[in-house]
């Protein structure tokens, strides 16, 4: 296990395009070595949240902060390489996340390169050990591969760089359920054998609590609310829309259908 | 008196590179009266072939043969093109799942549903207008007037969806049949537009085939539930008796699913074994 675990502090995020404010003053904390999952609806500011973090959506206000056991002074500032290094993330669909016309050996020696790693012969092998793929999967192409396999294949190529935090953006909602299990499986096991810490966002309220202690709920860009897996898992929620997140995933009844359907606001236009 | 749907031997093959044929969907029987029925399985298993076969909108290429594949009395695969043309939409119709690529784009969707009534029924554009208006608001929809002028990119996912139940509807099918409906939506949208569904469904005494790759929904929503794996049913079972599913594989999927409050570390995998594919 590294000795070196890096967790983040975000204070005050806000992400606006044009005018449209997709994250309002969002702030949480990542401790090192947890996991800390994001929950919402399509359009919430879930992912854009993770993708401010490592860089890909611009910050209008707050700051990211990677933390640890380095001092503030010297930790990598946001943006920048040595950053990158530290905080990898895991994109939600592997049929759009990976190069179509690159080998997985090609994929994986990329980030390798771009940090002047040398030993990627070796690096790219145990790689793909450790996702439990092998190298007989070293030169195939994306389209060679199940769904399940290209996101271990994704997976591979955030954890190449040995990074302390990874942002996992959805990694099992294009997956069936049965290689949903094997990939969050996957994913505990490296947790645990590499110390690392995961910002996770899902819309499935059981997939996060199965794979994080602390979650925020998110809505029209706001957290609504912070709760710990096990008070949820027991129903000890405080917002009306965590409530109707936790109704609905609960399964269809007809008596609350009847219900959810009459007291429903109209959507507004996406 | 006969159901309204009976599919015996279906089979849906297309062409293999290697020459000869892929076989997708490997014999499935079923017959379907005014109820719901589920069809459960995995990428690959063949639901979505089956239903496609049903509607007769199996790729170019494909092979579509069966023993039995009667609608209504009538014969769907010795019929003429023109004939399932006029049933497709109308008496049969089929919701797909994302309404982000199954909505025309550079059509209004009002348009697109009065479109859908009048290659069925012959009725006045005035009349059309009205209906379309009328379909949209059963389907919870608040300004149906300003819904029917939006494209489906100004719109969101659960709106378009509904839009696309109302299109579905209007012509008053008997036989809906809904290609993973809501699997593109959010949960809680997704239970609004099962709701509506729900009581169209119960309301006109359609028969409905739901189709799925969760389990777990289906069984709640649905009467009956047929599961697929690899071209085949592994097994037939009342929704309410899920719990109780006898196959291997409809345990191995229910159990690999992470559930609220249960902590399960690490999650049972499915083990997949080689005689279910037989």
């Amino acid at each position: 296990m590294s000795t070196r675990q890096a967790g983040l502090a975000c204070r005050n995020l806000r992400v606006e395009y044009e005018r449209f404010v997709a994250v309002d003053d969002v702030s949480f904390d990542l401790a090192p070595g947890e996991s800390f999952g994001i929950v919402g609806e399509s359009g919430s500011g879930k992912s854009t949240v993770l993708r401010a973090i490592c860089g890909l959506a611009p910050l209008a206000a707050g700051s990211v902060q990677l933390t640890g056991a380095e001092s503030a002074l010297t930790a990598p500032a946001p943006g920048g390489k040595a950053f990158r290094r530290q905080v990898q993330m895991v994109f939600q669909d592997p049929y759009a996340s990976l190069h179509p016309r690159q080998t997985v050996d090609r994929l994986l020696a990329e980030p390798l390169a771009i940090h002047g790693i040398a030993d990627a012969q070796a690096r790219i092998e145990r790689a793909l050990d450790e996702v439990g793929l092998g190298t007989g999967f070293r030169f195939r192409y994306p389209h060679q591969l199940s769904g399940g396999q290209r996101q271990r294949i994704a997976i591979a190529r955030a954890l190449i760089l040995e990074p302390q935090v990874l942002l996992l953006d959805e990694p099992t909602s294009a997956l069936d359920a049965s290689v949903q299990a094997e990939v969050l499986n996957l994913l505990e096991a490296l947790r645990a054998r590499r110390g690392l810490s995961f910002l996770m966002v899902s819309h499935d309220l059981a997939v996060v609590t199965h794979l994080c202690q602390r979650l925020m709920v998110m809505q029209r860009g706001r957290a609504v609310e912070f709760v710990a897996a096990d008070e949820l898992a027991a129903q000890r929620v405080v917002a009306d829309y965590t409530k109707s997140l936790m109704r609905a995933s609960a399964g269809f009844s007809r008596t609350s259908a009847a219900h959810g359907a009459r007291s429903s606001r109209p959507l507004p236009p996406s | 008196m006969n159901p309204m749907l009976e599919v015996e031997n279906l089979r849906v093959a297309y062409p293999a590179r290697e020459g000869g044929f892929n076989e997708v969907v490997r014999g499935v029987s079923f017959t379907l009266g005014r109820e719901r029925l589920g069809i459960v399985g995995e990428s690959g298993s063949g639901k979505s072939q089956t239903g496609r076969a049903i509607l007769g909108l199996t790729a170019a290429g494909g092979r579509v043969t069966a023993d039995l594949l009667r609608f209504s009395g009538r014969d769907l695969l010795s019929m003429a093109p023109r004939e399932r043309r006029s049933l497709r939409g109308g008496r049969i119709a089929m919701i797909l799942q994302d309404p982000k690529f199954s909505l025309n784009p550079v059509m209004p969707i009002g348009e697109q549903i009065v479109e859908t009534l009048r290659a069925h029924h012959a009725v006045t554009q005035r009349i059309a207008h009205a209906q379309a208006i009328d379909a949209l608001a059963a389907v919870q929809i608040d300004d149906p007037e300003r819904v029917f002028k939006l494209h489906a990119h100004e719109v969101s996912g659960g709106m378009g969806q509904r839009a696309m139940i109302a299109m579905m509807l209007i012509a008053q099918p008997e036989l809906l049949i809904a290609d993973e409906p809501t699997s593109a939506l959010d949960v809680t949208v997704q239970l609004q537009v099962l709701a509506i569904l729900d009581k169209l469904v119960a309301g006109r005494g359609m028969g409905l085939i739901f189709i799925s790759h969760d389990l777990r929904l289906v069984s709640s929503f649905c009467d009956r539930v047929l599961v697929m794996y690899a071209g085949r049913v592994v097994e037939e079972i009342a929704a309410v008796e899920l719990h109780n599913a006898q196959h291997p594989y409809t345990q191995g999927l229910l159990n690999c699913l992470p559930q609220l409050g249960a902590a399960r570390h690490p999650l049972p995998t499915l083990d997949r074994r080689p005689e279910w594919a037989l």
